[in-house]
């Protein structure tokens, strides 16, 4: 980016200090909270973390009302905005390998080759998948799971007793989601690239050009673009009409430094894009501006970053734990 | 990162960044069920080194290890490179040495415990192609814990067990105890036969000093010095495990030989020549330079062929009008090289190569490798 374009917002951040590998942020309404890798939820600053594992934190998902966190110590729980926090399953001490959430209090969970569904009222469903699942993501509409593992991906409906469908693509696949209107499903690969399926048809989408893995997805909110990490710049596919095939991505925020996360804003064409070395900017897709959110800190990889509901403040944190909270002017 | 094509570098770009300290380093420990694996592990996390350790076990694997970080692992192995059979990887160990490295300051090194059944390769193979788990942790050394009573028929009924041998930087001759001197000369010698470039330690209940496992560099090009055979007597000298060597006297007499009943070569440990039938090491060494222009494009397009059948390769090379030495290792296809230390003024220029590998066509080898010379 040219210095001469760039705005810079730092003065409206507050730096944050956890000292620990964040693994997620986010905001219950107004309230931002912070998860740590060493098994600290940080619900607000002025109250004492909360550590509902045995240890550490492997993987977290989070909406606007729960934090769901998968353990060391073989446990999901779920953390609410007052700090109350339920035991949703027990896996007896292996380690969660991926959770998320979905519609109506849904929550999903692997552990080994076996993908756990529960709905919202409670109700657990098991699937045996061939080989150890990445990453799992719930379709926009309906209580559908999709689950990337070796050689593709698979999803299945788990209140119904349909057979899972399976979607084939040689090779490892690690994180995966459904695009917002429910028309095609994506995955990041471990080789660098992503692979989509238009799920209408199973028609395959490549995605690659990649020097890194793609770690982490955002949809922008009218649905139509995919903006991921892994490059020196953030790359986001158009996915109006018939998707990326044929189509360049746009290169957003390029840097001599590879993008570690990305975060769409709620409610415009802005995105917040972390780096590896710590730098955070937003680009607004009018007209290309850039504004400078964090130059760096301590120079370890951005780990988590999210917007609130209205797109008012932003949150960040870090490999070492530093962090921040951005507020945008009005 | 994809698998790599081959080695990058060329003999003008010294480009190679050191291993900085701060990557975590990894011992993998493997051999066969009952070997004593878990016996090497409960040692190392014993002893009052003041380290504190994370432990991979397999999930179906011994139990009764005393560590507070140990986590299990399904060894799940994928392929890459286009499903090639020996770009292998485990992807659960990506995962599990993702997880591990969000903790800081909880342990200063990892070791992993395959199951007996296990290839080395795709565990080794994880700290090369897997950029997330390079940038944070490297491979020090594979070590192949051996049983001396059952070694010799597991060799030949396993190949699994031939695997790890042949795979090993590091070996435990363990229970010398329950042979006799005669069977424990044997096995050595079906080891040397397979892979004599290995550090071999013959051990009761796995007791070696800490640093015969740890901390060895085993794949770290700053610390390939020699590549020289590793023969026994050093070992049992510098550790006195092996109480049946004895120093041969004129009147000497001995059964146990073979071959040309040589003292020279004798007091290489008084073995038996053996040759694997499937698994052997070729070492190639040319006396003098060698034309990096001729060598790169063979070495990388005979592990682009051979790969699958050369499990490791070794390389210390004098290339045309280059003061640094350069060295390379390589698991199958995967190589790095780097330039190393300059050849010192009294240091005579040979370049030599060595594998280790199953079928092996050690006169093709031979004749691509001397027609590199410069
Ligand atoms: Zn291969
Ligand atoms: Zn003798």
């Amino acid at each position: 980016m040219s210095n001469a374009q760039i705005q810079t917002l730092t003065d409206r951040v507050t730096t944050l200090a956890f000292d620990q590998h964040v693994l997620k942020a986010g905001f219950f309404g107004e309230q931002p909270f912070f998860v740590l890798a060493d098994g600290a939820i940080h619900l607000g600053r002025e109250k004492p973390a909360l550590r509902p594992h045995d240890d550490a934190i492997l993987v977290v998902a989070a909406d606007q009302s729960r934090v769901v966190t998968g353990g060391d110590d073989g446990k999901v729980i779920e953390t609410q905005p007052d700090g109350t926090t339920h035991i949703l399953g027990d896996e007896k001490g292996r380690w969660i390998d991926a959770v998320t959430l979905g519609p109506d209090g849904s929550v999903a969970w692997s552990v080994g080759k076996t993908v756990r569904a529960r709905d919202g009222k409670g109700k657990i469903r098991d699937l045996t998948v061939p080989s150890t699942p990445q990453g799992l993501g719930f379709a926009p509409k309906g209580y559908r799971l999709a689950i990337a593992h070796i050689d593709g991906a698979t999803a299945w409906f788990p209140n119904m007793d349909a057979a899972p469908e399976k979607f084939d693509w040689k090779g490892p696949h690690l994180d995966i989601t459904f695009s917002p209107d429910n028309r095609f499903l994506v995955t990041s690969m471990q080789e660098n690239q992503l692979h989509g399926w238009r799920l209408s048809d199973k028609g395959h989408m490549r995605m690659s050009g990649y020097p890194g893995k793609t770690r982490s997805f955002a949809w922008s909110y009218d649905g139509l673009w995919l903006a991921t990490s892994g490059a020196e710049a953030a790359i986001v596919w158009p996915f109006a009409k018939d998707g990326p095939t044929g189509k360049a991505p746009r290169e957003c925020g390029i840097r001599p430094a590879r993008v570690s996360q990305v975060a769409f804003h709620p409610k415009a064409l802005v995105l917040a894009i972390g780096y590896e070395d710590g730098w955070v900017i937003l680009v607004r897709f009018t007209d290309a501006a850039e504004l400078l959110v964090r130059a760096g800190g301590d120079g370890t990889p951005i780990t988590a970053l999210a917007w609130d509901k209205d797109g008012k403040r932003l949150a960040f944190g870090s490999e070492s734990g530093g962090g921040g909270l951005l507020t945008l002017p009005v | 990162m994809a698998v790599p094509e081959g080695l990058t570098m060329t003999a003008t770009t010294p480009a190679h960044t050191p291993a900085p300290a701060g990557k975590i380093p990894v011992t993998v420990l493997t051999g066969y069920l009952g070997a004593g694996k878990t016996t090497l592990l409960n040692r190392i996390l014993s002893e009052p080194h003041g380290k504190k350790y994370a432990v991979i076990v397999n999930e179906f694997g011994e139990i009764g290890i005393d560590n507070d970080l140990v986590v299990g692992a399904d060894e799940e192995i994928f392929e890459m490179n286009n499903g090639c059979i020996c770009c292998t990887v485990r992807g659960d160990l990506i995962r599990i040495i993702e997880n591990l490295m969000k903790r800081k300051g909880r342990f200063d090194a990892i070791i992993v415990e395959t199951t007996g059944l296990a290839d080395p390769a795709p565990v080794a193979q994880t700290f090369f192609v897997d950029q997330d788990v390079q940038d944070k942790a490297r491979l020090d050394a594979v070590v192949t814990v051996a049983d001396a009573k059952w070694l010799a028929a597991r060799l030949k009924d396993a190949p699994e067990a031939k695997n790890q041998i042949a795979f090993a930087d590091v070996i435990l001759l363990n229970k010398t105890d329950l042979v006799t001197p005669a069977e424990l000369r044997e096995v050595e010698a079906r080891i040397r036969g397979i892979n004599p470039y290995a550090t071999l330690h013959k051990t009761q209940k796995c007791a070696v000093p800490l640093d015969a496992v740890l901390g060895r560099g085993a794949f770290d090009l700053e610390r390939i010095l020699e590549i020289e055979p590793a023969f026994l007597e050093k070992d049992d000298h510098d550790h006195h495990h092996d109480h049946d060597d004895h120093e041969c006297g004129p009147g000497c007499s001995h059964g146990h030989h073979d071959h040309s009943h040589d003292h020279a070569h004798h007091h290489h440990g008084g073995l038996k020549h053996y040759h694997d039938e499937h698994i052997q090491s070729v070492s190639i060494s040319h006396d003098g330079d060698v034309d990096p222009e001729k060598f790169m494009p063979w070495i990388n397009d005979l592990v682009q062929k051979e790969g699958p059948s050369i499990l490791r390769s070794k390389g210390i090379l004098a290339f045309l009008k280059e003061p640094k030495r350069f060295v390379f290792q390589g698991v199958h296809m995967i190589l790095d090289g780097d330039l190393q230390r300059d050849w010192k003024n009294d240091e005579k220029r040979v370049s030599r190569i060595v594998f280790i590998g199953r079928d092996l066509d050690a006169e093709a080898l031979r004749a691509g490798f001397l027609a590199c010379a410069a």
